[in-house]
């Protein structure tokens, strides 16, 4: 891995590279982690199916019936978050110029 | 009191030997005196704890409640609980205050549970060690200098140290079973379904499970029937009858067909390690089972296609950490973009970044054909293996680590070799398959844990398996000598 492709990676995931030495370790420990995963190259996998639960299940379905409570005013609450709202919504710094 | 297990101290809340209030406070001084040094909990809430044992106690009184009324427990800091501070080990939910209780919190506190507090784990569940730790490191109370394994190192711990009697844990890779293994207890991953994931914060979707730890197979059996059964608010939960664990522990297993895959006890097991599994396995026959070689063929590959599924998962459901609605967010944002991307390198440790960096590589355009979905079909080629060896054998032994525990700092600079701490532990969460960890000697001082899998939905078999072991030998009744 080469630090340009960490920190397009980094990007990706909106996660900020607080230091020089930050960069260096994860190159790294990205190539180290990349290195144990080639591993996967040396198998045929051909005619198999990929598996991401292990019964095959799909989405259950329900009744398209409202079960779900406005807990808008208990979410926001002080308790549960330290940040400003105004009439329940986020405030955050400018998006749009 | 703190030696006895959950099954006597049930016994004994029931014939009134003891109170819950008696009980919780004595758990309370003893997490006051000796957790300072453990740093098994990440939050203690005595006063919380000293009212549901008030309240069991007057169920108590009444001769009503069930087996678990009164017992205290203690929840892994992965579960949301209701008014108090559910960080999943990290920085970035320290000032995450649960505004519900996960499910599984919801039926102990049904059950009439009594919780002594939040136990300590690894940063987002991701860790093999409990050094990940954004409340610093869990201490093994076999040996201060050792680790106590992660991800659920906190509640192994408080459970080896006689901080707690019970307590949950979760499971994506190994975090209930190799903590068990490395602090001498007994601990248990379920069929992936059984037991809710609604309030389990989540790290890895399709592997994450949460399940009992405890001092023996008969308390974890009593336990799992509190935390198991369907919820209509996990989506992956399985539909099926939960029998009663309990029940069947003391069913004969005479006949049973025990498998010990090849691939695991070829040369890299260690030698004494590898003693102690065969003195268990010898130990097997005594009762009446049988020992056949069986066949893993792709369990080598296991790692490989974990650290791609389970970082690719990670990425996907720790983008919520946007430090917008809750959770840690930077000071001073110069703009939204910077909000995001300090705020998250800010929040997370460094474990937890690298393996949201590998998934999001492993997700990307151009990649996920060559990793994630590969990984996908190996996942199923390992499961295929595991379906093949049950038709020849009943249930599959092995150690549950390749060492016992290792020192504090020994592999923290060296990703890739903590990660091979889970290579017996991880091939069973792609598959899906139920799991335990249970004590089987010592090797220097340190516990040894047997690991023993089961096929779908066998937690009641497994269970008397692992109960069976432990009415014949006495490894889980062992001690660390300072916590005595």
């Amino acid at each position: 891995m080469r630090p340009e492709e960490v920190k397009k990676i980094a990007h990706l995931a909106r996660l900020a590279i607080l230091s020089e030495e930050e960069l260096v370790s994860y190159t790294q420990n990205l190539t180290d982690i990349m290195h144990l995963i080639e591993q996967l190259n040396a198998i045929d996998v051909t005619g198999i199916e990929p598996m991401s639960h292990p019964f095959d299940m799909v989405q259950r379905l329900r009744e398209d019936v409202v079960t779900e409570a406005d807990q808008r005013d208990l979410l926001q609450s002080n308790n549960v978050v330290p940040f400003s709202t105004v009439e329940g919504l986020y405030l955050v710094p400018q998006v749009i110029e | 009191m703190h030696m006895k297990s959950l099954t006597e101290l049930s016994v004994a809340l029931k014939n009134k030997q003891i109170s819950s209030k008696e009980l919780t406070q004595h758990y309370l001084n003893r997490i006051e005196q000796f957790d300072k040094t453990l740093n098994s909990f990440i939050t203690v809430t005595p006063e919380q704890a000293l009212a549901a044992a008030e309240s069991a106690d007057q169920l108590l009184t009444k001769g009503e409640g069930n087996a678990l009324t009164g017992i205290p427990l203690a929840q892994k800091d992965i579960f949301c609980t209701l008014g108090v501070r559910s960080s999943a080990g990290s920085k970035m939910l320290d000032n995450f205050i649960a505004p519900y209780d996960a499910t599984v919190v919801e039926k102990c506190n049904h059950a009439g549970m009594v919780m002594l507090g939040k136990t300590n784990m690894d940063d987002a569940a991701m860790g093999s060690s409990n050094e990940n730790s954004f409340y610093g490191s869990v201490k093994n109370p076999w040996d201060l200098t050792v680790v106590p394994g992660g991800s659920s190192g906190g509640s192994a711990a408080a459970v080896a140290a006689g901080l707690t009697p019970i307590a949950t844990g979760t499971d994506t890779g190994g975090s209930i079973r190799q903590p068990a293994s490395f602090c001498g207890i007994s601990g248990l991953k379920p069929t992936y379904g059984l037991v809710s994931r609604y309030g389990m914060i989540a790290f890895a979707s399709s592997l994450d499970q949460g399940g009992p730890m405890g001092r023996t197979a008969a308390d974890v059996a009593l336990f799992l029937n509190v935390m198991a059964g369907f919820d209509p608010k996990d989506s992956t939960c399985v539909k099926t009858t939960v029998p009663d664990y309990a029940a069947s522990l003391d069913d004969s297993i005479a006949g049973l067909r025990i498998g010990l895959p090849k691939e695991y006890f070829a040369e890299g097991l260690n030698p004494e390690i590898a003693a102690c599994i065969e003195a268990a396995a010898k130990e097997y026959q005594k009762l009446g089972a049988t020992l056949h070689e069986v066949s893993l063929p792709n369990s080598k590959t296991a790692l490989a296609a974990y650290y791609v599924i389970a970082p690719a998962e990670a990425s996907s459901n720790l983008s919520r950490y946007d430090g917008i609605r809750f959770g840690h967010r930077c000071e001073n944002p110069k703009d939204l973009l910077d909000l995001y991307s300090r705020s998250r390198a800010e929040g997370f440790g460094r474990e937890v970044k690298r393996r949201i960096m590998i998934g999001t590589y492993m997700l990307s355009s151009g990649y996920f054909d060559a990793y994630y979905l590969k990984a996908q079909k190996i996942r199923r080629l390992i499961a295929n293996d595991y379906q093949a060896a049950f038709k020849q054998v009943d249930v599959i032994l092995g150690p549950t680590a390749p060492s016992v525990a290792f020192k504090l700092g020994e592999k923290s600079n060296d990703p890739v070799s903590m990660y091979l701490s889970d290579i017996y532990t991880i091939p069973v969460n792609l598959a899906g398959l139920p799991a335990m960890s249970i004590p089987a000697g010592f090797v220097n001082n340190l516990p040894v844990g047997m690991h023993l899998t089961g096929n779908y939905f066998a937690e009641a078999r497994l269970l008397n398996i692992a109960h069976q072991y432990q009415k014949n030998t006495d490894w889980h009744e062992r001690f660390p000598e300072t916590y005595k």
